[in-house]
């Protein structure tokens, strides 16, 4: 061997390690998965029941309801990401490991993304049904919510870091990371709203990307640092 | 057991003495600034052409809603030092000045739904700058609710300073944010904190009274660190000297 | 102006007294607690001399 070869492996191999990893993880409880749909299902189906199903108001309200619900589904999913590693020792391994570890805390969120997020963006335009969204509408809600919920996945994960093992967390995970996600909110409901009133939300999506490229980019790097603060 | 670090004051042991004195001094400040502030502006400034007396509300809520944002600023800076540097001193002062942050940001709420009424007829506006102050606010309970979940002193340390600093990173973006959606949703309306445009007396006294809660911070500020100090080196063998001594 | 109509602020008493008077509770608060933390810091902090 050259004594030019990098001994340690590389990132982007770490990234794939922890992806194919946690995702056959999070497949075997596919009930879990389901669930954090539902609970999606549910609080969007909660609005009209308390606000009335007035057809303009809905529509006015639909859009911003979608994106609050998923924030939430969001949530409430974050804290199954590093918990189970932590509390059987995992986690610990999985610190140690020759791979970078920002590089394998992607791979992991990536792994959660798909499993929570993505289905969520997949689904919204039958809940846009519900508000009486239309065709271009949806597409809006799905292309944002496509950009957004991986940056909410990425702050997320910042914040389920911090938290690790403590009681009472999800609580205190929800009041750590909701005031990050508001940008995500703002310009996603936004970009329905613009699409109703037929203008192009190519700003909107824009801001969204760029969200989504600073977290790429600083999450990792904090959640592995949070991680680390935890393990100690 | 105390790992003494040879950085003039940035060690607990030699910090302590300073913080007394220093704190005494800034609190006397403090009160000469607020006194002549206030003289300023409830007495000397005149009657407001547009919003009458009511305006003589911003000489709290201008300068507290800028020391709420100056600290927190001031907080992730110690944070970052506390991480870089692996300080604890620096950890502390960051603790020490949260509740003084939060506090501000309450103050700066509370004035500014006070002033909105009479002036704008209603109490909670969601103008940008309102709303953006209530996220900080969310912010600082959010560090501080952290630090008090954390029982292992040196988790919490490091811990929340991640979160100060992920914080003030997404603050501006936050406050853009809010400002874009405010426009979006309310047209041109008028902003609650565009202030009458300032004779220069009121303006004397909105900085009077900055430079007063700017005072007022820094020896509260020291007075807490002063107790952070005692509580969380009350093992080691030097304080219980200075409490001894120390009124 | 004199004092009545100092109290009185052009009608709007209540928003300017109560947001001074918030304000001065507030502010008021935070120092007695303090003090209270320090005291109670100062005499942890002596008891434990007596277990060393």
């Amino acid at each position: 061997m050259s004594a030019l070869e990098p001994t340690s492996p590389g990132a982007w191999p770490g990234v794939a390690w922890a992806l194919r990893r946690d995702l056959k993880l999070a497949l075997r409880s596919k009930a879990e998965l389901g669930v954090q749909l539902l609970f999606y299902l549910i609080v969007v189906t909660l609005f009209p029941l308390g606000v009335g199903v007035e057809p303009t108001m809905l529509r006015a309200l639909g859009p911003g309801v979608l994106w609050v619900a998923a924030l939430l589904a969001s949530l409430l999913a974050l804290p199954r990401l590093f918990a189970s590693d932590f509390s059987d020792g995992s986690l610990e391994q999985i610190a140690l490991s020759p791979y970078p570890l920002p590089a394998l805390i992607s791979g992991q969120i990536l792994a959660h993304w798909l499993t929570t997020g993505a289905p969520l963006a997949v689904l919204s335009p039958l809940l846009g049904l519900q508000f009486g969204l239309e065709g271009h509408e949806a597409g809006a809600l799905v292309a944002g919510l496509l950009l957004g919920t991986p940056t909410l996945s990425l702050l997320g994960a910042v914040g389920a870091a911090l938290t690790l093992g403590l009681a009472r967390g999800g609580a205190l995970l929800a009041l750590l990371i909701l005031p990050l996600y508001v940008p995500i909110l703002i310009f996603g409901a936004a970009a329905v709203g613009a699409t109703h009133a037929g203008m192009a939300a190519a700003g909107e999506f824009s801001v969204l990307a760029a969200a989504l490229l600073a977290s790429v980019v600083g999450a990792p790097i904090a959640c592995a640092t949070a991680v680390r603060i935890a393990l100690d | 057991m105390t790992s003494i670090n040879w950085f003039r004051y940035a060690s607990p042991v030699s910090f302590f003495p300073v913080t007394r004195r220093l704190a005494r001094g800034f609190g006397v400040a403090a009160a000469v600034f607020a006194a002549v502030g206030l003289w300023l502006g409830l007495i000397v400034a005149p009657t407001d052409a547009q919003q009458g007396e009511a305006y003589r509300i911003i000489f709290i809520h201008v300068p507290a809603a800028w020391m709420s944002m100056f600290i927190y600023a001031v907080m992730a800076g110690w944070a970052a030092v506390s991480l870089a540097l692996n300080a604890r001193l620096s950890a502390m002062m960051a603790q020490a000045l949260a509740p003084t942050g939060a506090l501000f940001t309450a103050i700066a709420l509370v004035t500014g739904s006070l002033w909105g009424r009479p002036a704008w007829g209603t109490y909670w506006a969601w103008d940008a700058r309102m709303t953006s102050e209530l996220i900080l606010l969310f912010l600082y309970l959010g560090y501080m609710a952290l630090r008090q979940a954390i029982d292992d002193p040196r988790r919490a340390d490091r811990a929340s300073a991640v979160l100060a600093l992920v914080g003030v990173v997404n603050l501006p973006i936050i406050y853009f944010s809010v400002v874009w959606w405010n426009t979006l949703h309310q047209g041109a309306s008028v902003s609650l904190t565009a202030a009458p445009t300032m004779a220069a007396i009121m303006l004397a006294a909105m900085l009077v009274m900055a430079f007063a809660a700017w005072f007022y911070t820094i020896a509260v500020v020291l007075t807490r660190v002063r107790a952070i100090i005692l509580e969380r080196e009350k093992r080691a063998a030097w304080v219980s000297e200075f409490a001894e001594a120390a009124r | 102006m004199n004092l009545a109509e100092f109290f009185a602020m052009g009608g709007n008493a209540v928003y300017v007294w109560s947001a001074y008077g918030i304000t001065a509770i507030l502010i008021a608060v935070e120092i007695v607690a303090l003090r209270a933390r320090l005291k109670n810091a100062r005499e942890a902090a002596r008891d434990m001399d007596g277990d060393a």
